[in-house]
């Protein structure tokens, strides 16, 4: 514990965001001499008539929505528990569920029913994530195994919801939270993104959130005996965790206009613990840094959307990802961060201060 | 080698990083004896039934068994086994799912076909010899602790064992399963076994025991004769204390005159982990809990704080009733409380010196009104200097302060909340001499600025030199409050070493 934190002591303030930024700059810098065009933003008319902004560039920032929201939350649950959320993914195809479900009971999509929809949703992932949260903080399952019930059946869930089928809602509204909004440019899930992040923003503003989280994740024995109720804090976590699984399971479903219980946020719960790693979060949980996790969600959209601008074969990308994620996380490792450390003393201060920084560790 | 001796060590030292472990340590148990080692926790004896059991390798002395040629070389449990060395642990460390003959017999059967009947036979045989009330078919789980513990030591027996260890055998046995032990340790003593009695049950020392050896800080104090040491010299011999040196202490600074007012009460307060008691502290008291390691201390005022589960008991705060279940509640009462333990409870070392000092406050500001940076990184500032906490600034992780600045940011945590009533435990453990002294007369101040505390520490100077009132604990009950003129150290001793149960 203390080599980890004298670490982070000498990075100092942007310490922990410094090598998904650097992962972040090396994949601008290659896209831009493989091939400046990749940053090229354009303007056209889509089907429906408006004008929308084209491009890489977009397009990254526009997909990783999802990502990027369900990572915030992740962040939260991984500080708090020291465990990840597997079943977000599942768990989000169920709020889209719910989703079409209230819309379709309804003969027209109204902003009220819609307001009714994304409440309803909210409402059924909280009480979901709870149910995880349960299992986490009062009966102390490990995260991972308590998260795996859901992430088991919760497609199939989802699926029972809708009556099993895949059905669709075809409405102007609902295209415009997926896609763009009349009169706007930019890709309504961005918005979404902003939102999230500027009441998560708030609400660390306004409560003291961050620091009963960071001292739960920390030593949950020392945070109890300070009056800080650890249950409640892992239950919140979750609570959080379920509203931004709502928001990403409506984009998601907004994005494609219809629900599909298979492809609906597939994969995503292992993407969001990858983009909180990424981002320099300790997994173990403890301090936190919910930009890295953003940061993180789209380094993985960027690699993708690279790989992809590259042709190389969809089936291929992942193997190409998991070779990039690698030196990534390698990067952010214990190990080579302290060298990495070590080498910049001795470059900078010479050998004498470098010996003596490493008595020190 | 004396004639009737089994074990002889000699001159043993083990050295740990940063410790003395043991030092030129003597050890002698004789055949048929049952030889209690005594000594508070860290004295060394773990360490020294560890170097004979081959567990740790000793850095140097010698060892002879009885049967051995020369010095005995045991550099691993087996070998220690082999020698005839045989311990029986605390916990329990059998297979609860097998039967008492399985357990007695695996590991050591011979052969590639295991003809169980057989061994049941002879785990019989052996059972009804030593009067263990077990079957040899019956699962072990279900058997009560002691008879586990006996089933234990039945198979250390059966090895052919010369030396038997008993590490705390008696902790989790209630008062008749212990005597039903200690009839098979007065047996096996009989049949001329040597048996290594640790425990720290005063009682029990006198009741089984031929010898006593106390070793202190890795070093021997002495080996001596049951009859020849008195309760209370064991206790002085534990402690380090020489009870015919009873040199007035120096007062440094005055002992404050506590006020009439009551500031806390409790009435048969219990917890999961203390049994009922009372207790009460008047204003600008300093009070102090006191009793060897384990003998109910920290528990008491982990109850007063409601750190573990409270079970029962009123009360009252300023002479009002109040309820207190958990760390919350005593802190809205006033209460603040430094844990014994640092490392585990005190301290959230990843966060930040700042962090760390206003935590208890804006706990109990509320979860929504969080204190503004300024107003955090002020009071941080104020106590830094209040306290002269070493510290690279206020952002360091707390982890990578030594100990006696991590204490002393738990201090300012609780001080900075301004209670009525301030519970320390141990706060000046494993910390230089400088700070424990700077830590005693800042309770003695605060006492004068009108706040109660409890003060708990190892070392009884401290505690006479801070305490108006000691509260004496022995097996984790009360047994005599001390105040005034009964403040001496043989007095406390002699408290702990025979004074009446409450």
């Amino acid at each position: 514990m203390s080599e980890r934190s004298i670490g982070k002591k000498k990075s100092g303030g942007v310490g922990q965001l410094l090598i998904p930024l650097v992962a972040l700059g090396i994949l601008l810098l290659f896209n831009l001499i493989r091939d400046p065009g990749f940053y090229s933003i354009g303007v056209a008319v889509n089907n429906s008539g408006n004008k929308v902004l084209t491009g890489n560039i977009v397009s990254i920032i526009d997909s990783a929505s999802e990502l990027a929201i369900i990572a915030m939350g992740m962040t939260l649950v991984t500080a708090a528990c020291g465990g990840q959320d597997i079943s977000v993914g599942a768990v989000g195809t169920i709020a889209g569920s719910i989703f079409v479900k209230t819309l379709k009971a309804f003969p027209e999509v109204t902003f009220g029913t819609l307001l009714l929809a994304i409440l309803a949703c909210c409402a059924v992932t909280i009480l979901f994530t709870s149910f995880n949260g349960t299992l986490v903080s009062v009966f102390k399952i490990q995260p991972m195994i308590a998260t795996l019930i859901l992430f088991s059946c919760g497609r199939s869930i989802a699926y029972w919801i809708v009556g099993s089928a895949t059905p669709q809602v075809d409405s102007p509204i609902i295209s415009a939270m997926g896609m763009t909004i009349p009169g706007i440019p930019i890709p309504t899930p961005i918005f979404g993104v902003v939102l999230v992040g500027l009441i998560l923003a708030a609400i660390f503003r306004l409560t003291t959130l961050r620091l009963y989280t960071e001292s739960v994740g920390v030593n949950q024995g020392a945070a109890r005996l300070n009056g800080i109720n650890p249950v409640g804090i892992k239950m919140l976590s979750f609570v959080i965790l379920g509203i931004c699984v709502a928001v990403a399971g409506i984009i998601g479903t907004s994005r494609m206009g219809q629900v599909s219980h298979k492809t609906l946020l597939i994969d995503i719960e292992m993407d969001a613990i990858l983009a909180v790693a990424i981002g320099g979060n300790n997994l173990g949980g403890g301090r936190f840094k919910i930009s890295g996790s953003i940061l993180g969600a789209y380094i993985i959209q960027m690699l993708t959307t690279t790989l992809l601008a590259m042709r190389v074969d969809p089936v291929n990308i992942k193997a190409y990802k998991a070779i990039v994620i690698i030196v990534i996380v390698m990067a952010g490792s214990p190990v080579v961060k302290q060298k990495l450390t070590a080498l910049w003393h001795r470059i900078r201060f010479g050998g004498a201060q470098a010996a003596a920084s490493k008595g020190v560790n | 080698m004396q004639d009737d001796a089994v074990l002889t060590m000699r001159g043993i030292c083990k050295q740990f990083p940063g410790t003395k472990a043991l030092n030129n340590v003597d050890f002698t148990l004789r055949r048929g004896e049952i030889h209690a080692l005594m000594g508070e926790n860290g004295a060394g004896k773990s360490t020294l039934i560890k170097v004979l059991t081959g567990v740790h390798e000793k850095d140097g002395g010698s060892i002879h068994v009885d049967g051995i040629e020369g010095e005995a070389h045991i550099h691993s449990p087996q070998d220690a086994q082999n020698a005839g060395i045989s311990t029986v642990y605390q916990e329990i460390t059998l297979c609860p799912n097998l039967t008492v003959a399985e357990n007695m017999f695996i590991g050591r059967t011979e052969g590639q076909i295991v003809h169980w009947k057989d061994y049941e036979k002879k785990a019989a045989a052996i059972l009804n010899n030593l009067g263990i009330p077990a079957r040899p078919k019956q699962e072990l789980s279900s058997c009560s602790l002691a008879v586990q513990q006996m089933v234990a030591i039945a198979r250390a027996v059966d090895m052919n064992c010369k030396v038997l260890i008993l590490d705390e055998p008696t902790s989790s046995l209630d008062e008749k399963e212990v005597e039903m032990l200690f009839g098979l340790m007065r047996d096996l003593k009989k049949r001329g076994v040597g048996i290594i009695f640790v425990t720290h049950f005063l009682e029990q020392v006198y009741a089984v025991s031929d010898r006593i050896t106390v070793l202190r800080n890795g070093e021997l104090v002495g080996e001596y004769l049951v009859q020849d040491l008195p309760q209370v010299e064991l206790v002085a011999k534990m402690m380090g204390k020489d009870l015919n040196d009873m040199a007035e202490l120096e007062q440094f600074g005055q002992k404050s005159a506590p006020g009439d007012e009551m500031v806390y009460e409790a009435e048969r307060l219990s917890s999961s982990d203390s049994r009922p008691f009372n207790f009460r502290i008047r204003k600008g008291e300093v009070n102090g809990f006191t009793g060897l390691l384990g003998s109910g201390r920290s528990e008491s005022v982990r109850a007063i704080f409601g750190a573990d589960r409270v079970t029962g008991g009123r009360v009252k705060m300023h002479g009002k009733e109040v309820k207190i279940a958990k760390p919350h509640d005593a802190m809205k009462n006033g209460i603040g409380y430094l844990p014994e333990d640092r490392k585990r409870d005190g301290i959230i070392a990843d966060l930040s010196v700042r962090d760390n000092i206003i935590l208890a406050m804006q706990v109990m500001k509320g979860f929504f009104k969080p204190m503004r940076r300024g107003e955090m990184e002020q009071f941080a500032d104020e106590y830094i200097k209040a306290l002269s906490i070493k510290t690279a600034s206020q952002d360091t992780p707390v982890g990578s302060l030594s100990g006696g600045n991590q204490q002393k940011v738990i201090l300012a945590r609780w001080l900075l909340t301004h209670p009525d009533y301030l519970i320390l435990d141990e706060p000046t453990r494993g910390i230089d001499v400088g700070t424990k002294l700077e830590i005693q007369k800042l309770v003695l101040k605060l006492a004068e600025e009108n706040m109660s505390v409890t003060f708990i520490s190892s070392e009884i100077e401290e505690m006479l030199r801070t305490c108006s009132r000691l509260i004496v604990m022995r097996d984790r009950s009360i047994v005599g409050e001390l105040t005034g003129d009964e403040l001496t150290q043989a007095h406390v001793m002699k408290t702990i070493a025979g004074g009446e149960r409450q």
